[in-house]
């Protein structure tokens, strides 16, 4: 399924119940080289648009918000060691955490990637 | 350079312990003994004289170079009030608080005393307590006298504190610390902070709104007493942050303004050194009907002249152990009394005065975003030299190379590639010229060699350092 | 008399380069009303006046006072170096080091103070320092709630009152709480610490030596505060780590304390600094500054303040404390201190105060009607029982000219007979002969 991005930077990729999130790619850009990535606990439960996990850089720290509801099924414990994976790849292997028992209906709150990229031409 | 630890050699000694002249004792018993001993340097004195002598050197320092960071006020520290402060090097904190002690250390009780009547008298406040030991701990303690006004009206409901987004992230976070949500007000294209959006926000939920003063702009805001007005009357108390005081000595005074409650950064205005980033010093001051808030205890002056220490029973407890960084007290004391009146609104004069010629003499190259008469500092943006590739940082290392500490970058955040610059009253027309020659020198480098703003530093013992690298390795001790 | 070089001529070519007509018009931008309705004081004075006035009020701060006072202050032998050294105009009239190329001096004299934090301790992970003890202590309390994300504190009663009231002072505004427990005669009482603690507790705080001198062994303590996830926070008085146990081999998690021991004046009550100090995988939750190890673009060794995302400049409300500053130059003169000593000076030093608060406890103990209150271990403290009121008896000693001690009443109802009694490696013999005999004479005679 399509990845669908929040106004805060965040992505989400949904299959089936379960979601992984993580922020985009313009996001990685914007913070520069991440010094680390607060990895949310695993079973914490979350409102669509709720602080989530947090990232930062040298000079720069900011939120990471849930772009849907859910319970935090997984995280990417890679970043612990190695948080500039989001900055080698915020879409993929950078992703920071899953989320099980989303709905699709929330989706509708969010932008697809044409939508985002329009977003972002209008920053 | 190496670290002291490096330079340690098994078996060297650097100062003697003295002898004993006792018996040597019954050992502590195992269970709470230490193990191993404490791996500290073995290095002899000259050793040890060398290191710190040599690492020192790796400084810049107001009394070597040019300082001009804003918001800092890095002007020149006297050598006599140093003096002055060495004074008081023996007396011990503890025998204030002895029964029958204060009559010991009269004399470092009345500077306390007379300490807090200047400062009082200086910013139009009611009574002072120099008890917190820096601005960042006035602040906090500012909040906490607000909050316990608040409570004791049995005002429970109140629980935000407003600051522009200009201000010093001090001002959210020690509001926090004693427990307030934030709310941010936007600045407006004027300068300041939004007076609509301020009115917006206020509320019976507000405890206090937050304020710099001239406003970290360098502009004296225009709207200030009208902001204070607005609080008071939806029942909001003002909070002065005492960081630009050193422009407006003699001139403005934050009680005649409306403000509640106010903090002083003794290591600015007053005069005390910096220190490599502290101790500093930020008693704070409050309205009459504030100071029965205050931390406990308090100096007080009997009526036979004498001084006493006194406990505060309705005072929101103590914030450090005894009457505030005295060493930094008495400097400070030193100073205003030094100085006088007229000195000090001399101070503020020139402050003005050399912050006004700095800002009229680059505004030709540097971007001014508020293009109006300055306090004691002024806010430029590179965002000219932006368009050539250079950024604000640039220029600030480039100003290493030539001798000059950089002005403060970044800061404040609403504006861009923010270039900050405050010169103080200590500094003289010739030091600014050749600052002024080397700023204007590096926006032409801007333009015909940015490369070279890039590299820079080259003169220093490291050039740029990976800071991302520190942050992941988190290597904050030697092995 | 500002210490302003600018001549008349200065003045007038600076005012015609602004295009204003006075120094007086650049203040237009303030109105009329908010103008200064008063700015009363005094005219300045010379060097000369100014240090007349200043000798004189430093002729009455107990100068000719022997102290046998500590309550977290203590009176040691300063090296010369330390105020040579420290006195260098490099690193006194310096700033944050923000601009790390040219604060390498800074910089790197903090990273040798953490390092020689964590020796001390026994910690992995020290900050650039905090304001002081007691605020230090407060500090680790509220950092224990951000790690744990529990709102309660375990406060052992004999931990230094003052130091307690700043911790309550603290928690108030963040409603959390700290809970009490009253010491068993001069120690902590471990059983009921370690009864107190539940899954709710985010740390335990105790001191070593605590106030009345006392040095217990806190690993059960520590286990039993590891069993429910909670942390042991342990404030301990620097020089006693040259014999006692550190908090690191105590099982701490957070060690915190009071540095003005290590080369600080007295000063009448500041600036000194405390410090903080944890293992490394609480590091990001340590408030204020830190000094990083990195290199530049050549490979070349150098510091920087680093993990700054932390802090109050960045991230504002949510950062970890709101201090901005930290105690530079009283940490370096911690450091100079330390570095004179090296690692076998510090142990004798530490011997040294042991050895002369034994020999006193010996003493005065043996005075008719004293007693040793202290059951186990002490360092270079004790507490003892007068068959008189403490306060009486310290008052009567002041007028001889020595401080003999902290009496207890004022800080623990029902112990008006207490006063603890610190001994540090300036007292001479003869001086504690003096107070032992002072002693008998005042509640004798």
């Amino acid at each position: 399924m399509a990845k669908f991005y929040t106004k805060e930077h965040e992505w989400v990729e949904m299959a089936g119940a379960q979601a992984t999130v993580g922020i985009s790619e313009h996001a990685a850009h914007e913070l520069g080289d991440i010094t680390y990535v607060e990895l949310p606990k695993i079973g914490k439960s979350v409102k669509q648009f709720e602080a989530l996990a947090a990232i930062e850089s040298v000079k720069a720290a900011s939120d990471i918000y849930a772009p849907v509801s859910g319970k935090v099924a997984a995280v990417n414990q890679a970043l612990d060691e190695a948080p500039e994976l989001v900055n080698q790849g915020a879409e993929f292997q950078g992703w920071i955490c899953k989320l099980e028992g989303v709905t699709e209906a929330e989706l509708g709150a969010l932008m697809d990637a044409a939508a985002y990229d329009e977003y972002l031409k209008g920053l | 350079m190496e670290l002291i630890f490096e330079k340690s050699v098994s078996g060297r000694t650097g100062v003697r312990v003295p002898l004993s002249d006792v018996p040597k004792a019954a050992p502590l018993a195992d269970a709470v003994r230490r193990r191993d001993p404490v791996r500290l340097p073995e290095v002899g004195e000259l050793d040890l004289v060398r290191h710190y002598t040599n690492l020192s050197r790796r400084n810049f320092s107001v009394d070597t170079n040019f300082y001009p960071l804003g918001s800092c006020t890095m002007k020149y520290n006297t050598k006599v009030t140093e003096n002055a402060g060495g004074l008081f090097a023996s007396c011990h904190p503890m025998l204030a608080l002895l029964p029958g002690g204060d009559k010991l250390v009269q004399g470092p009780l009345a500077i306390v005393y007379e300490l807090e009547r200047q400062l009082a008298e200086i910013t139009g406040m009611e009574e002072v307590t120099t008890q917190p030991l820096a601005g960042a701990h006035g602040e906090m303690t500012g909040i906490m006298v607000i909050a316990a006004y608040h409570k004791a009206r049995g005002d429970q409901k109140r629980k935000y504190v407003i600051v522009p987004d200009s201000s010093h992230g001090t001002n959210p976070a020690s509001a926090a610390m004693a427990g307030y949500e934030i709310v941010t007000i936007p600045t407006a294209p004027y300068g300041d902070m939004d007076l609509d959006l301020f009115r917006q926000a206020m509320s019976d939920e507000v405890a206090a709104v937050m304020l710099t003063c001239p406003n970290t702009l360098g502009l004296f805001n225009p709207h200030i007493a009208e902001i204070c007005a607005i609080a008071h009357e939806g029942g909001a108390l003002t909070y002065y942050d005492g960081a630009n005081l050193n422009a407006i000595l003699g001139k403005v005074r934050p009680g005649d303004v409306g403000f509640d409650v106010i903090h002083v950064n003794l290591h600015k205005t007053f005069g005390t050194p910096h220190g490599g980033g502290g101790p500093g010093s930020g008693p704070i001051g409050v309205r009459g009907d504030l100071v029965r808030f205050l931390p406990t205890p308090r100096v007080v002056r009997r009526g036979d002249g004498s001084y006493g220490v006194e406990d505060h029973p309705e005072g929101i407890g103590r914030v450090s152990d005894f009457f505030g960084n005295f060493g930094i007290m008495a400097r400070a004391y030193a100073y205003i009394t030094l100085l006088g009146r007229e000195g000090l609104i001399e101070v503020s004069e020139q402050a003005v005065l050399n912050a006004n010629y700095m800002m009229a003499r680059l505004k030709e190259e540097y971007e001014l975003p508020f293009d109006q008469t300055c306090m004691h500092e002024c806010v430029f943006s590179a965002s000219r030299q932006l368009e050539h590739g250079v950024h604000a940082i640039d220029v600030a290392k480039y100003l290493i190379d030539r001798g000059f500490h950089p002005p403060t970058v970044y800061f404040p955040l609403n504006v861009k590639e923010a270039i900050m610059i405050e010169p103080t009253e200590t500094e003289s027309k010739q030091t600014m010229d050749a600052f002024i020659e080397v700023m204007l020198e590096a926006a032409r480098m801007a333009k015909e060699n940015p490369e070279r703003l890039h590299q820079a530093p080259v003169t220093t013992p490291v050039g740029r350092l990976d800071e991302t690298r520190a942050a992941r390795m988190q290597q904050v001790c030697c092995e | 008399m500002g210490y302003c070089p600018n001549t008349p001529d200065d003045i007038r070519d600076m005012l015609a380069v602004i295009g204003a007509a006075s120094v007086e018009e650049l203040f237009a931008p303030i109105p009329a009303d908010l103008r200064a309705k008063s700015f009363d004081l005094p005219p300045g004075m010379s060097e000369l006046e100014l240090m007349r006035l200043m000798r004189e009020k430093a002729a009455s701060c107990g100068a000719d006072i022997t102290p046998f006072i500590g309550g977290g202050i203590y009176d040691h032998f300063i090296p010369a170096a330390v105020d040579h050294l420290s006195s260098r105009a490099e690193f006194y009239t310096a700033y944050t080091p923000y601009q790390p190329e040219c604060a390498q001096g800074t910089l790197q004299a903090l990273y040798e103070y953490q390092t020689t934090i964590c020796r001390l301790t026994g910690m992995e992970a020290s900050n650039a320092s905090l304001y002081d003890g007691g605020t230090a202590v407060a500090e680790a309390a509220l950092m224990s709630l951000r790690i744990t994300d529990r709102h309660k504190v375990i406060l052992d009663g004999s931990v230094n009152p003052l130091h307690r009231e700043i911790v309550t002072g603290y928690l108030h505004g963040l409603s959390a709480e700290a809970v009490a427990v009253a010491p068993d005669g001069c120690a902590s009482d471990l059983a009921h610490l370690m009864a107190a603690i539940d899954d709710e507790t985010a740390a335990v705080i105790v001191q070593s030596p605590n106030f009345f001198g006392s040095v217990q062994d806190f690993r059960e303590l520590a286990q039993k505060a590891h069993d429910h996830e909670a942390l042991l926070i342990v404030s301990c008085y620097p020089i006693a780590m040259g014999l006692v146990a550190s908090p690191g081999e105590m099982g701490a998690d957070i060690a915190v304390g009071e540095g003005q021991s290590l080369g600080n004046p007295l000063s009448f009550g500041g600036p000194y600094f405390g410090f903080i100090a944890t293992r490394k995988r609480f590091i990001r939750n340590l408030p204020g500054r830190i000094v990083g190890e990195t290199v530049d673009h050549q490979g070349r060794r150098g510091f920087v303040l680093t993990l700054q995302a932390r802090e109050q400049h960045i991230k504002r409300h949510k950062a970890t404390s709101n201090i901005c500053s930290n105690q530079s130059l009283c940490a370096l003169r911690g450091l100079i201190f330390c570095a004179s000593l090296g690692e076998k000076g510090f142990g004798e030093l530490a011997q040294l105060n042991y050895d002369k608060a034994q020999y006193a406890k010996s003493v005065l103990g043996a005075v008719r009607g004293v007693d040793l209150l202290n059951d186990g271990a002490t360092f270079n403290e004790f507490t003892l029982a007068l068959p008189k009121d403490a306060a009486e008896v310290v008052q009567r000693l002041l007028d001889q000219g020595v401080a003999a001690g902290v009496p207890l009443g004022q800080y623990y109802p029902g112990m008006e007979r207490a006063l603890v009694v610190t001994v540090t490696e300036k007292r001479t013999k003869d001086e504690i002969d003096r107070l032992a005999a002072l002693l008998e004479e005042v509640l004798w005679s």
